[in-house]
């Protein structure tokens, strides 16, 4: 028997103005900022901007908290890395094929993580990450403790020399921006509606008919894979892979990116990406108290902001972010 | 000396002794872990910086007014189970109401601050801590040396594993426990004081946590990160075992720790991953933990 209507699909919010507004207005900003911001922070928070998204998708529309993405964004880094240095390959195609990789990974913790719920999930994602992390110390071709450095930037499509800070900065915010509007497109695709579903009460989504665990690891897959076009590119970015992007710490960090961001809002990560990323690099001085004061963004975050500063804003103003 | 398959027999069984200690930790650890989830259906993200704690307690203690190894283990334990306390009244109680993963987020946040705090007084390096005057030495028995304190933790460690399993799985007050895990609004409505049972549970488990660090302290070294990648692994060993069972965690550590030990001995390689590939291959076979309920 045919369903009558699909009763997920046919509830269409209304076409919000807000996000295409809010992305213009990013996008403007994101193309002046380097007359203003160092390239290289800029080019570091874009990275990240573009992991805490991809984690967003994840945990923001499927309801799932993986506790490992290091582990995709790290990889990717390494294998860009790898590739770059070691076989030569051009920029554009290092970054490809760490991203492959990360999908790979993905695929293989995805299936075996989606078979347990909530908090499972999110232990079972730190503790296969940080077996990969195990693989990155002893692994030959990683470096260990040294990592892989002094990666060449090459030229972009044999035509763009990266080495220009410029010439990287608007590659690594073309990415960016790509990868954000194909993250958007899914959020709001019937895909994205159905992944939004299975967040709210995937017992109904199942009865309805829909293989949820199809569309998890779908998700997941696609999450660990933007992670990895994140971590590819940072690897092209710094000329370097190394232990510190597959340590848990660094999945800790994107998840607070996207906490003090806003979950489940579409610029919040990036928003986010941005506070802590500046955070970072203006207490550098204060040495382990950055930590300290993470820990407390994080407690704070979760007792008092739990919208964070995106959501906070659009609950304000009654707008979607 | 002999050898069995190959490998020199004092090898084998050190390696086969380090990994009983190992596991001593994995069950306290995973044991408190179980508690806690138990009752507050939280993961207890701190549970690592609370062990490191412990350590750090005992080592204080030891520096600063002389309390010897046997007071810490008494000591040690009350004083992080109170802060604990103090950690549930003043942030945990506000999240039990959420989804379960703003409990994990809070209690990683409070690691790092606890654990930024001590990198940033007594740095990333360890500090020595003496085993105690009572049980240095050790003993030959033939196919190996056991060192006195090694076998101390061990057989304490057992003890306290069990005592725990005996009061929640053979007493009144463990079955007013389980009574409030699976439906704590008909347990207060019988008279039940049950949000302080779950604060008691709270301070219960850190404490474990805590007891733990201590023994690790003459151990390994005391240093701020002691905690945080052994956490890891506990969760590891958490999702083997299954939520569950109080005797599952227990059993699971102490076995998961003698796999790792041997590990060392016949493929060295993977002894820093066996543990996560063992979870891995029982998430196919079993996705509840081997001794867990299905969810």
């Amino acid at each position: 028997m045919d369903r009558v209507a699909d009763p997920v699909a046919v509830v269409r919010p209304a076409v919000s103005w807000s996000e295409p507004v809010a992305f213009v207005v990013m996008t403007a900003l994101f193309v002046v900022a380097p007359a203003f911001v160092y390239p290289v922070f800029l080019m570091k928070a874009l990275c990240f901007a573009l992991f805490a998204c991809a984690f967003n998708l994840l945990i923001g529309y499927v309801g799932l908290l993986s506790f490992g993405h290091a582990l995709y964004f790290g990889w990717a880094g390494y294998v860009s890395a790898h590739a770059a240095k070691v076989w030569g390959l051009p920029p554009e195609a290092a970054i490809i094929l760490g991203t492959m990789v990360a999908g790979g990974l993905g695929l293989v913790v995805g299936a075996l993580a989606i078979r347990s719920q909530g908090i499972y999930f999110a232990m079972i994602t730190l503790a296969l990450a940080q077996m990969m992390y195990f693989f990155a110390l002893q692994a030959p071709f990683t470096g260990g403790e040294d990592g892989i450095q002094a990666v060449p930037r090459g030229k972009l499509f044999a035509v763009f020399d990266l080495a220009d800070q410029t010439t990287m900065y608007f590659f690594v915010l073309a990415v960016f921006l790509a990868c954000f509007l194909l993250i958007y497109r899914v959020i709001h695709s019937p895909f994205g509606e159905v992944l939004k579903a299975i967040r709210e009460n995937e017992p109904r989504a199942i009865s309805l008919g829909y293989k949820t665990s199809r569309y998890k690891l779908l998700a997941f897959v696609l999450s660990a894979t933007l992670a990895g076009v994140a971590g590819g590119t940072k690897a092209i970015v710094f000329q370097l892979a190394s232990l510190t992007d597959v340590h848990w710490s660094m999945s800790g960090e994107v998840v607070l990116m996207t906490l003090v961001g806003g979950l489940g809002t579409v610029f919040g990560p990036v928003a986010g990406a941005f506070v802590i990323v500046s955070m970072e690099n203006y207490l550098a001085q204060f040495g382990q108290w950055v930590t300290v004061i993470q820990g407390v963004v994080f407690v704070t975050c979760v007792l008092l902001f739990r919208r964070g500063v995106v959501g906070e804003l659009a609950n304000l103003l009654k707008i979607r972010l | 000396m002999f050898e069995i398959f190959g490998i020199p027999s004092q090898a084998l069984f050190g390696q086969l002794l380090i990994g009983l200690i190992n596991g001593s930790f994995y069950a306290l650890l995973s044991l408190g872990l179980a508690v806690i989830f138990g009752m507050l259906n939280i993961i207890n993200f701190t549970h690592g910086a609370q062990y490191m704690m412990g350590a750090f307690v005992a080592y204080l203690l030891l520096q600063h007014i002389g309390a010897n190894y046997w007071w810490a283990l008494i000591l040690a334990p009350i004083a992080v189970g109170l802060t604990g306390i103090v950690m549930e009244r003043l942030f945990l109680q506000h999240l039990y109401k959420l989804d379960h993963l703003y409990g994990l987020l809070l209690t990683f946040g409070i690691a790092l601050i606890i654990e930024g705090v001590f990198r940033n007084y007594y740095g990333s390096s360890g500090q020595p801590y003496q085993v105690p005057a009572l049980l240095q030495g050790g003993r030959n028995l033939g196919f190996m040396f056991l060192p006195n304190y090694r076998a101390w933790v061990i057989v304490f460690s057992l003890v306290v594993c069990i005592s725990t399993w005996f009061v929640i799985e053979r007493t009144r007050l463990g079955s007013y426990l389980r009574a409030a895990t699976e439906n704590p609004a008909l347990v207060r409505a019988f008279g039940i004081n049950v949000p302080r049972m779950i604060t008691l549970t709270y301070g219960f488990g850190v404490g474990l946590a805590a007891l733990a660090g201590v023994m690790a302290a003459p151990i390994y070294n005391v240093s701020p990160l002691m905690g945080s990648d052994l956490i890891v692994v506990v969760f590891a060993v958490v999702v083997i075992g299954g939520m569950g069972s109080i005797m599952g965690a227990i059993v699971t550590g102490f076995a998961l720790g003698v796999i790792e030990g041997l590990t060392k001995v016949f493929f060295p390689e993977a002894s820093n991953t066996v543990i996560f590939v063992i979870m891995a291959i029982v998430l196919l076979i079993r996705p509840s933990g081997l001794f867990g309920r299905a969810a």
